[in-house]
């Protein structure tokens, strides 16, 4: 799309871009960046050798990189929907993702019916439902408080991120839950062999998924009325409502997307990970730092962004000791809003003010 | 000076009620203690926290209500004070401190006092950097700076062979704080030092809100660009009151350490920092005695939860408090985004009297 | 018949620069007003005021009968008012034909859509250029071609009243030309249009009526012919424009 790197979320552009002096301004950092991102791989492939890593290792961490990438792709696009449209960085999204699983697996443990459609319709209600919940927490915080400073309405969503966990806490209970397989409907997902390697059947399920939910959304932004009416609302706000779009109605509609789109990822991902009621706190604030690396405002971004997180964050975890893991991500954030906040795609220097 | 006077007359009615509340605790007229005379609710123990937080707070509220920069890590200074007093205190030897200078009744004052030092400057070298992103990208990237504190002292600095921070179970057997042969022991005497230094600190932030300082703040909070063209050295100042604020938190680290003689890091994480500004946003980002008032109504309420609404639903006691505390900080954020506090102080202020909300409380707080 | 617009001492302040005073005008369906004077006058704000962008601080809106003062700008163009902006706030990131698609936004929803690619239809044989250009990413284009979106936007939505702000502004004088003549072609087509313009001259030649607008206040009013020939007028407002002096006198 050519959207990215054009025009900011809100009219209120200067508000929210980043007056970021650059280290590696004027050259164009993104051959920098390149060039740090490949020496950062050289870096990780090195250790691995010296853990007596093989090839067929390597690619057994690209293929979970990948699968875990496809699923960060899907909470970050949830966070690029919703900046775009309405300038808050949600922290809700989290939520969204834990909100998916956690309630088809809800929904599974009642309705009649075989295992296929079972699981098919808990997954949809579940979606559905997670949307419907994300819409009314924006009606009744973020549309109430639409008059605040970007950084209050963040505050806000922390706040409801930590009342949503609480509750599903009390809810659900600490202990991790299964989801069924999707080959298999069963605990135990069937192995499939790819050269020399085993990748769980819900790998494919998951890059399947993550790639037909990215293609029903450009779809409805390229093709829809209201796709491009939320564009038009992230693109000029002002002009948006000079057109008739009901900008606040837009960004419930956002939220909603956003919620979709989180609980798409947290489900497809609950076969491989036993979902749990705080697993969202980790999966939105990576989800978040692939969107960072994306540029917040760029959808290509976020997925290339997602991938590439999720690629050396499983590199990086291969040579690890395992509670470092997760530090990985968190270091990539604080690098790319300090030297690259415009993302991996934008063409040229620093978006406009 | 009318703002001076009154500070003073207020510092003087916190002393007062301070000595009030530790003498009556010590004396226990009738056997009945201050924990007696809530119902259980307030406590000496609360009452450090109390303390301990507000030292905290003092620091967190020049940083966000005044200087309008936000902070969503401070946990990890505190937590970086309070595993330094811990390590030089507990784990010296491993660091080959001989025995004689960590046994010192003056060692842990020198090491509080050392880590406070360090951790600011620290902090400031890192402030440099990072201050100069805006909003939410400031939060973020201190989001980011906490949570990876957190996991570096959780995985014992990737040193486990050291085993200095005691990993995932921290460190314990921290020694009282001792003032020659006095020790700083039991509750009450601790009660009273930590306090004695929460006074000091809200003095000190009462001072630096008085002075050009204090001005120079709040023009940075109104327009960054408007105080660079009066003259304020925008990314210096901004720093140094970062310093400020995580050397603080280093102190009351330090005082944890020594109040508990345990430290783990699950108490200086992501959430705990989010306690923090739920405290900040209760008391009034933008006010000085905000800090102990958000963190007493922060510290009592956590009481009630955990003791009183056992009754009233069925769940386990630690469960509501999420809710409880989430709901909290969008409502303030949604209704009082300058907080409880300020709202109050601020119609005192307009008479003449107390310190008064900045601008705006919360952070950049401007219209749509 | 009753005027579609009335504007009845609105005034606006802004804390306490004061924008607009007790500023009345009507217009009546099929008219061309313009409003004209300098730099910061309040003309936009006043436009500004019409379309619901700003609320006033005293003063009422009126549209064919109704109310409108404070409504939001949604709600105020779904009764017809189309308000193009000063600089046109095109959706630039977007294509041309989806910034001409959205102009219909309200319509979309309630007509056929054979009705509504007949409008844009129309739009591209008014605009020629458009119609090459209508995958073109709106921001690509020249500012003579972003101009035409702006118009063709607006008219997808079928106003009944058409307030252009600054419409010339940019523009290289033979582009203004143009733009007239499709003013001109408007006002033929039936069009009620309130026009706020910098450049006097033009915007005299076309409009019925016309009011100078100065700090605020409306100081002038009267037929567009007339306030041409007013020395005042001549002499603030149609001083040297060296594109008219270049093409020659004698334009009316």
């Amino acid at each position: 799309m050519s959207e990215q790197g054009l025009q900011t979320a809100t009219g209120e552009a200067a508000g929210d871009r980043i007056r970021a002096r650059s280290v590696v301004r004027g050259l164009g950092s993104s051959a920098w960046l390149v060039a740090a991102i490949a020496l950062l791989v050289l870096f990780l492939l090195g250790m691995g050798r010296r853990l007596g890593y093989g090839a067929v290792d390597y690619l057994q961490l690209l293929v979970d990189g990948l699968q875990i990438g496809a699923v960060y792709a899907l909470v970050a696009l949830g966070f690029v929907v919703v900046y775009r449209v309405t300038g808050v960085i949600n922290f809700t999204q989290g939520a969204f993702v834990m909100l998916g699983p956690m309630l088809a697996i809800t929904l599974l443990a009642r309705p009649p019916g075989g295992s296929a459609l079972r699981l098919v319709l808990a997954a949809v209600v579940a979606v559905l439902l997670t949307a419907v919940i994300g819409m009314t927490i924006h009606r009744l915080t973020l549309h109430l408080a639409r008059k605040a400073s970007a950084l209050t309405r963040i505050i806000i969503t922390v706040g409801v991120y930590i009342s949503v966990q609480g509750i599903a806490l009390i809810v659900w209970g600490p202990r991790p839950y299964v989801l069924p397989a999707f080959t298999t409907f069963g605990m135990t997902d069937r192995l499939v062999h790819v050269g020399g390697l085993l990748v769980q059947a819900q790998t494919f399920w998951i890059w399947g998924t993550a790639a037909f939910t990215l293609a029903l959304l450009a779809l409805f932004f390229e093709r829809t009325v209201v796709g491009k009416a939320m564009r038009a609302c992230a693109v000029n706000r002002v002009a948006a409502q000079l057109m008739g779009i009901r900008v606040d109605r837009m960004a419930t509609l956002a939220f909603g997307l956003a919620a979709v789109l989180g609980a798409v990822g947290g489900i497809v991902l609950s076969p491989a990970t036993r979902p749990t009621y705080d697993m969202g706190l980790e999966l939105g604030l990576k989800g978040f730092v692939a969107a960072i690396m994306g540029g917040l405002v760029s959808f290509p971004g976020a997925v290339v962004g997602a991938l590439v997180l999720g690629v050396l964050e499983s590199l990086w975890a291969g040579i690890t000791l395992s509670g470092f893991k997760d530090i990985f991500a968190f270091v990539m954030l604080i690098i790319f809003l300090l030297v690259r906040p415009q993302g991996f795609l934008a063409g040229k220097g620093e978006v406009g003010h | 000076m009318r703002g001076l006077s009154s500070d003073i007359r207020a510092l003087v009615a916190a002393g007062a009620l301070v000595l009030l509340l530790g003498g009556f605790e010590m004396v226990r007229p009738g056997g009945i203690s201050l924990s007696h005379l809530s119902g259980g609710l307030v406590t000496i123990d609360l009452l450090i926290r109390a303390g301990i937080f507000t030292i905290i707070l003092v620091g967190l509220n020049l940083l966000m209500g005044y200087a309008g920069q936000v902070s969503l890590g401070q946990a990890a200074f505190y937590g970086m004070g309070a595993f330094f007093s811990a390590i030089l205190t507990v784990k010296a030897s491993v660091l080959g401190i001989p025995a004689v200078v960590a046994k010192a009744w003056w060692w842990p004052w020198l090491v509080m006092g050392g880590a406070a030092v360090l951790v600011g400057g620290f902090s400031f070298v890192v402030g440099w950097v990072i201050l100069r992103l805006r909003e939410h990208y400031l939060a973020m990237a201190t989001l980011g700076l906490g949570v990876i504190v957190y996991i570096v002292l959780r995985e014992n600095l990737g040193m486990p062979q050291l085993n200095l921070t005691g990993g995932f179970d921290g460190i314990v057997g921290i020694p009282r704080l001792r003032v020659g042969a006095l020790a700083m022991w039991p509750e009450a005497r601790y009660y009273f030092l930590v306090w004695g230094l929460a006074l000091l600190t809200i003095a000190l932030g009462l001072n630096v809100v008085r002075s050009p300082v204090g001005r120079a703040l709040r023009a940075i909070h109104g327009s960054e660009a408007a105080a660079e063209s009066v003259g304020v050295v925008v990314p210096l100042l901004k720093a140094q009151i970062f310093a400020l604020s995580a050397a603080l938190a280093s102190l009351a680290g330090s005082l944890y350490a020594h109040f508990q003689a345990a430290v783990v890091p699950d108490t200086f994480g992501f959430v705990p920092s989010l306690e923090l500004v739920v405290m900040s946003a209760i008391g009034g980002m933008a006010s000085i005695w905000g800090a102990p008032f958000g963190a007493l109504a922060v510290l009592v309420l956590q009481e009630v939860l955990r003791t009183r609404v056992l009754g009233l639903v069925p769940v386990v006691s630690g469960e509501m408090e999420p809710v409880v505390f989430g709901a909290l900080l969008v409502l303030i954020m949604m209704f009082w985004p300058s907080g409880l506090v300020s709202s109050y102080w601020g119609r005192m202020a307009a008479r003449g009297g107390g310190d008064g909300p900045a601008a705006g409380g919360a952070p950049s707080q401007q219209g749509l | 018949m009753g005027p579609l617009l009335e504007v009845h001492q609105v005034s606006k302040a802004f804390d306490g620069l004061i924008a607009l005073v007790d500023v009345s005008l009507a217009i009546h369906p099929g008219q061309i007003k313009g409003l004209i004077g300098p730099n910061g006058a309040g003309k936009s704000t006043l436009l500004r005021v019409i379309s619901g962008l700003l609320r006033p601080t005293s003063g009422r809106v009126t549209f064919d009968g109704q109310v409108i003062t404070g409504w939001t700008p949604e709600r105020i163009v779904a009764c017809g008012v189309v308000h193009v902006p000063e600089r046109r706030q095109l959706f630039g990131a977007m294509r041309v034909e989806d910034n001409l698609l959205l102009g219909a936004y309200l319509r979309l929803r309630r007509e056929p859509w054979r009705v509504i690619r007949g409008d844009l239809e129309r739009v591209y044989e008014l605009f020629p250029r458009l119609r090459e250009r209508r995958r073109q990413v709106a921001a690509t284009l020249s500012g003579g071609e972003q101009q035409m979106v702006a118009i063709g936007r607006a008219l997808m939505a079928r106003p009944r009243l058409l307030l252009l702000d600054e419409p010339s502004l940019g523009l290289a004088p033979l582009l203004v030309r143009e733009f007239f003549r499709v003013v001109e072609e408007l006002r033929a087509q039936g069009y009620t249009i309130l026009l706020v313009e910098q450049n006097a001259r033009q915007a005299l030649r076309v409009a019925d009526v016309a009011y100078v607008m100065e700090t605020g206040r409306i100081t002038t009013q009267g037929p567009g012919r007339d306030l041409l020939n007013l020395p005042e007028v001549q002499a603030a407002y149609l001083g040297a424009h060296p594109a008219e002096k270049t093409m020659g006198v004698g334009l009316r």
